[in-house]
């Protein structure tokens, strides 16, 4: 039995801002699937199922909130489906809903992700409470920077990439008009200079707390061919977990992620991946985690990563372009972060990403990560058809 | 749209004794028996499996990213292929079930649980509700199920009688049911929101389940008699129930109709019902109550009115109707699900055993 294979014709993403006070959660979905569907030139009527993504339901204050959005959605009398897996929830939606055109179940699928958390507030809805975890561990970025410290030693990585990747990121996001921050003013030495907010990561080599939604159209060969415009052919996905904490878990370079990259690969048939894939979109919420994915994913040997940032290999203009979009730390709605780098992925290959095009795109990976650096989905998506 | 199904089977169902209170365990203490047994009954150990995929919600857990506990003790090392949805488990069934019609696996481990009893379960899940426009009125599940009661009452569609009928019937069947809060016919209890008594409702209770699905032969050699899944589908309706109408459920209907359910009569209906009221809209849904279909077996393990751990109890549903068919007890099966208030989701599964 062969599976059907996947096709992306439709991406609408929400211009991603830290509060959009203007619209409902409602209106803030509709607007990114509004625009999926346009780009797609297909109406609600031609969607068989919905599949949906976001991250904690405390972020909004909202159980279950699929429940309240079948309406805006265009979901009533058809299958909706709920995905949370941490972090990586918003490329674990897409797979979901890749799966479901890859077995001819459906035929035409709308996936959607999404954070309102302007709603809440996202570092202490992060930091668990007593009994479940120590409580000065606040936000994120307290959980991470250790690790990042562990890489640094283990490299002997100079202190300044991190704000490399910052400011390279923040510079691509001026040309993504979608991209929460437009600093631009930003300089280096602003990035350096920039507060310690967990050492060593500063206040510049974070992330953003953003209202965003990202919505893509899946469909098949025959959908494909109807499409407008070129569509993004899914060579390989793929998902992996690992436990949270156990004694001999690599926290700078988890074997899930390896794992996973590498069925990815073997799916789409990458043997080389640093030559044979024109633009990565990675899920980079702190500067330093660029070159650490970049050891990751493959693109690089262990403990050459940084060389590759320092290199100025992952600019916009380099060998292998890293985040064109800007990236999580120019946006981040954490539900939605995921899915806008499996579609910023699929926008190059589509040669329609706009002023941060990477020109000739032929093959991006998108990639996410959530919880301890322990959940990880990626998809490989080409211009041309998969050839198996 | 012809397409050739990959077979696919339930081949093992395994669950808690569902319980008021498990304050002396934590999630993954509950669940860790469950996930033993129902490996243990295949043979199979989490390394083995193909695809794994849980269902639970972080808000009766009351902490973010609840479900990584339970995958810690589901032992993902080496890293494993796995998902969650924020729902109850019935449709991680559903998503392992597309995993397996892609062909990327053989085998798949869906596991769900919830814990009601440590907050007031009938506020908790006003949450679920419009945040602009419902939410702030409080208005709690089981108010909100006796609105959907009365409207079936004023249809003449039922009464008290019947609805009681309904509960001691559960109940009594619920007496087989080792597994089972409620065991053994219980009396119809005092008005708790009318026209619902408090033995129209489901118990509070917390438990967790299992269930193992394996596609052709790899089912038949883990299995003496596989639950094969012939149709699964599910649908949604409009939130507000101002634009339901609450006695009735196109969705459970549409998904019926998608899932094969009325090509063939059923033997045994497995109802993810809470109240006894939404049965009635259910079994008219299923077309349960027409001439001919007096056989049926409705809920005989009890269903959630003997034992309703949120998140699981849909997955009990599928679990409950593939192990009569393992034992035997069934030939055809139909199981049901439902998410969402009065039964704004619902799920249908047909499950088959081969001759006997």
């Amino acid at each position: 039995m062969t599976k059907e294979p996947v096709a992306v014709v439709g991406i609408g993403q929400t211009k991603h801002v830290a509060a959009r006070r203007d619209v409902s959660i409602a209106g803030l979905v509709r607007e990114a699937a509004r625009r999926a569907l346009d780009d797609a030139h297909l109406a609600w009527a031609d969607i068989d199922a919905v599949v949906i993504g976001k991250a904690p339901d405390f972020f909004e204050g909202v159980m279950m909130p699929e429940l309240y959005l079948a309406d805006a959605l265009g979901a009533v009398g058809k299958p909706m489906l709920r995905v949370h897996t941490a972090g990586s929830v918003g490329g674990s939606t897409a797979l979901v809903a890749a799966n479901l055109v890859a077995a001819r179940v459906h035929r035409t699928v709308l996936t959607l992700a999404f954070e309102k958390q302007s709603e809440s507030n996202a570092m202490w809805g992060l930091s668990l409470p007593i009994p479940f975890q120590q409580p000065l561990l606040a936000g994120a970025g307290g959980f991470f920077a250790p690790h990042v410290r562990a890489y640094m030693r283990r490299t002997g990585a100079p202190d300044t990439i991190g704000s490399l990747v910052a400011y390279k990121d923040r510079r691509n996001a001026l040309k993504n008009p979608y991209a929460h921050l437009h600093e631009a003013d930003l300089t280096l030495e602003k990035v350096q200079a920039s507060p310690m907010l967990w050492d060593p990561i500063r206040y510049s080599e974070t992330c953003p707390s953003s209202d965003g939604a990202c919505a893509m159209v899946l469909t098949d060969r025959t959908g494909a061919a109807r499409a407008p415009h070129p569509p993004a052919w899914v060579h390989g996905g793929a998902m992996r977990s690992e436990p949270t904490l156990f004694a001999g878990k690599d926290f700078v370079s988890p074997q899930a992620g390896k794992d996973c990259a590498a069925d990815v690969y073997h799916q789409a048939g990458i043997t080389d991946p640093r030559r044979e894939i024109d633009a990565v979109e990675m899920y980079v919420p702190f500067s330093w985690y660029e070159p650490m994915w970049l050891e990751n994913l493959g693109f690089a040997d262990e403990g050459e990563g940084w060389k590759l940032t320092e290199s100025g290999l992952t600019e916009l203009d380099g060998g292998l372009p890293v985040n064109p979009s800007g990236g999580v730390l120019s946006t981040n709605p954490i539900g939605a972060s995921g899915m806008i780098r499996f579609a910023e992925a699929a926008l190059q290959v589509r040669g329609r990403a706009g002023e941060h095009q990477v020109d000739g795109a032929r093959r991006a990976l998108g990639h996410a990560y959530g919880g301890g650096a322990q959940f990880f989905a990626m998809w490989l998506v080409g211009a041309e058809p998969p050839a198996r | 749209m012809t397409r050739e199904i990959r077979e696919i089977a339930v081949v093992a169902f395994a669950q808690t004794g569902h319980r008021r209170t498990s304050e002396e365990l934590s999630e993954v203490e509950m669940l860790m028996p469950v996930l033993h047994d129902v490996l243990a009954r295949t043979g199979l150990k989490a390394g083995d499996i193909g695809f794994t995929c849980s269902g639970s919600s972080d808000y009766l857990a009351g902490r973010a990213f609840s479900f990584t506990m339970a995958l810690d003790g589901v032992g993902a090392w080496p890293p494993i292929s796995e998902s969650h949805v924020e729902t109850d488990g019935a449709w991680a069934l559903y998503e392992a079930w597309v995993k397996l019609l892609t062909g990327e696996a053989e085998t798949a481990l869906v596991y769900a649980y919830g814990k009601t009893s440590p907050g007031d379960v009938r506020e908790v899940l006003t949450r679920q509700l419009d945040p602009y426009y419902v939410a702030p009125l409080w208005p709690d599940s089981v108010a909100l199920a006796a609105l959907q009661a009365r409207a079936l009452i004023d249809a003449g569609l039922t009464d008290e009688r019947e609805l009681a009928a309904i509960a001691a019937r559960s109940r009594t069947a619920a007496a087989a049911n080792p597994h089972a809060q409620l065991r053994g016919a219980t009396p119809p209890g005092d008005p708790l929101v009318a026209p619902l008594r408090t033995g129209d409702c489901p118990p509070i209770g917390d438990g967790a389940a299992a269930v193992v699905l394996a596609a052709g032969d790899t089912a038949r050699r883990l299995c003496d008699r596989p639950a094969w899944i012939r149709g699964l589908d599910h649908r949604i309706e409009a939130h507000s129930l101002g634009v339901r109408d609450l006695t009735d459920s196109p969705s459970t209907r549409l998904a019926a109709e998608r899932a094969g359910a009325f090509e063939l009569p059923v033997d045994t209906a497995e109802l993810h019902a809470p109240f006894t009221s939404q049965e009635v809209v259910l079994r008219r849904a299923l077309k349960l109550d027409l001439p001919g279909a007096e056989e049926v077996r409705i809920n005989p393990s009890g269903g959630a009115l003997a034992a309703n751990p949120v998140m699981a109890a849909g997955l009990i549903r599928l679990g409950e109707a593939a192990a009569r068919i393992q034992r035997g007890e069934s030939d055809r099966a139909l199981a049901h699900a439902t998410s969402g208030p009065c039964l704004q989701q619902n799920l249908v599964a047909v499950l088959e055993g081969d001759a006997q």
